[in-house]
């Protein structure tokens, strides 16, 4: 009954709930990044299990970011003023919102990963980039969503508590399911898809699941984000986000959860630091323009990465770790 | 006699041009140790990708215990009972032993998801009851000690009997062995020799071998089935297959007239 990683989920989501009343004391910008930074981690750990626990490349993640953010914001604005006054208060109104977002999400996960989870490896890749374009371009003109000028007006619920109670929820299934002998499904998909069949694993099953979690998870950050910036645009989902998800994954370790946590928190505060960086006026020039491009240090990160520890920062696949994981 | 456990009925598979197996029929009772051999690129790992339902037959019929396994995939016909080991051996590298082990008794978990997400008491009690039955598969197969370790550090020997003992955990009525004794020393072929004998007894399963090493089929098979250019040439104990003239001739090729 009182499973010691239940135990520790409800003392995190107590902690934060705690965390939560001092967090108005922080200043908007530093919040504006402790947010990014929660928001981040259930993008990367949720994509993590289809990229590092499952070995699939999904690389059109901020699509189903995307889908979650629309379908919430579309739910709050429709229902959350009418409702706000009546039964329903408007904290509930948005709660709901964030899981029909990440219901949505799982949903266009489901449609997209069925047919496009036969293929492998960079053809994979090609298709959820397609995936991600393409919702980017049906929002750009979709008119009751506010086409290109973008989608307003929804109410500041994303709060501390919020943002990191989703955190904790998905990092707490993500390491529930994979340390499961359920779970040791994914990671057998990962390793040897044919040895994995044989051994009476839907290995169909394993790489669907991965992916309609992943893209719920995904969905519910989407929420999250258009209820803090209370405003959306079919840019913010674009090609560039997803890489940044998959950057975190990748640096954090393919199939680490907490590497990857660690991962997104460096990767959120790195560009706002770099910023910073680059009005130091007595830093040469042209260093102060390396800075302003986080894309080009990105690159050369991943390229050091790649060359030194190709496993991740904090990647460790031994079986001892593993075993350990139930 | 009863019905048999495994039947291929003028099984053939074509690849483009290439008649890969031809006409093949054989059967596997219950329990029985039936030895599969041939030349190299005879046939024998496809017969065993065409039962385990990695390839499609062209024409012929397959049946496992009376239903047919054509056109099913490769994870439903494991869970019907037919387990495989590689010819070049397939572990989870990335696994621990114990977890190699762990990932086969996936298919008969009565709990799924939600269970391991809620992590409640029948969860508890259903991984405390995997983790005895792997144990105790590595406890038979003498692989306690390598429980944690990873499965690539083991010795070859060892890697061989881990997939034996992976297989095993799917609970097959038929075991599927390619070329078990490859890359072994004496000394380790006569141990999986006692090893397979075992196994057979012990798990009550039947076993088919594709093997290359003649003392270890001769040695253990009860009957045996030749197959040469994807045609089966011979059958029969392994006193008649080592007199059979087709067979030597296959091996050794024709004396000249």
């Amino acid at each position: 009954m009182f499973e010691r990683s239940k135990i520790l989920l409800v003392a995190t989501l107590l902690t934060f709930a705690g965390l939560s009343h001092f967090a108005g004391g922080i200043s908007p910008y530093y919040f504006d990044i402790l947010i990014g930074i929660g928001i981040n981690i259930i993008l990367a750990v949720g994509l993590n299990l289809v990229n590092g626990y499952t070995g699939q490349f999904s690389l059109g993640h901020a699509g189903f970011m995307a889908v979650g953010a629309y379908a919430s914001s579309w739910l709050t604005l429709k229902y959350g003023y009418s409702m706000g006054s009546g039964t329903l208060n408007t904290t509930t109104v948005f709660v709901l919102a964030l899981l029909g977002g990440g219901l949505g999400a799982a949903l266009a996960g489901l449609i997209v990963g069925v047919p496009s989870l036969r293929l492998k490896g960079d053809y994979l890749a090609i298709v959820t980039l397609g995936v991600n374009e393409i919702s980017k371009g049906v929002l750009q003109k979709a008119e009751p969503l506010g086409a290109q000028r973008g989608l307003g007006g929804m109410e500041q619920h994303t709060n501390f508590f919020w943002t990191f109670a989703f955190a904790a929820i998905t990092i707490y299934v993500v390491l529930n399911l994979v340390g499961s002998t359920y779970g040791r499904g994914f990671l057998a998909v990962r390793d040897d898809e044919i040895a994995a069949e044989a051994m009476g694993i839907n290995t169909t099953k394993y790489k669907v699941l991965a992916f309609v979690l992943a893209a719920f998870f995904a969905g519910i950050a989407g929420g999250l984000y258009a209820h803090f910036k209370q405003f959306i645009h079919p840019e913010g989902f674009n090609f560039l986000r997803s890489v940044d998800i998959v950057v975190m994954v990748i640096l954090g370790g393919m199939g680490n959860t907490a590497g990857v946590v660690v991962a997104a928190t460096l990767l959120t505060i790195l560009p706002e630091f770099l910023r910073a960086v680059s009005r130091y006026e007595w830093l040469p020039e042209w260093l102060r323009h390396v800075a302003e491009n986080r894309m080009i240090l990105y690159s050369l990160l991943l390229i050091v990465l790649m060359l030194t520890r190709p496993q991740g920062l904090f990647g460790n696949f031994t079986g001892k770790r593993n075993s350990k994981l139930q | 006699m009863n019905a048999p456990l495994l039947k291929l009925d003028n099984v053939t598979v074509q690849f483009g041009g290439l008649k890969a197996v031809g006409d093949l029929s054989f059967t596997i009772g219950e329990g029985e140790l039936i030895g599969l051999i041939g030349p190299n690129g005879a046939g024998k790992t496809t017969v065993f990708n065409l039962i385990t339902g990695v390839y499609e037959p062209t024409a012929g019929a397959i049946t496992f215990a009376n239903k047919s396994v054509v056109g099913h995939r490769p994870y439903k016909i494991t869970a019907r009972g037919i387990a495989r080991t590689f010819q070049n051996i397939r572990l989870f590298p990335s696994l621990s032993v114990f977890d190699n082990v762990r990932t086969a008794c996936n298919m008969h978990l009565r709990h799924g998801i939600s269970h391991a997400l809620a992590r409640g008491p029948k969860f508890s009690a259903e991984e405390r009851e995997i983790e005895a039955t792997v144990m105790e598969l590595l406890e038979i197969f003498s692989l306690t000690a390598e429980r944690d370790a990873a499965c690539k550090s083991l010795p070859y020997g060892d890697q061989r009997r881990l997939e034996i003992v992976r297989a095993l955990a799917t609970r097959p009525k038929l075991l599927l062995l390619d070329e078990p004794a490859a890359g072994m020393n004496p000394t380790e072929k006569a141990e999986l020799m006692k090893l397979i004998r075992f196994t057979q007894e012990k798990f009550g399963c039947a076993v088919l071998l594709v093997e290359h090493d003649m003392k270890v089929v001769m040695g253990i098979c009860q009957r045996i089935n030749v197959l040469d250019y994807g045609r089966k040439i011979a059958e029969g104990t392994p006193t008649e297959i080592r007199n059979d003239p087709k067979v030597i001739a296959a091996y050794l090729g024709k004396e000249e007239e």
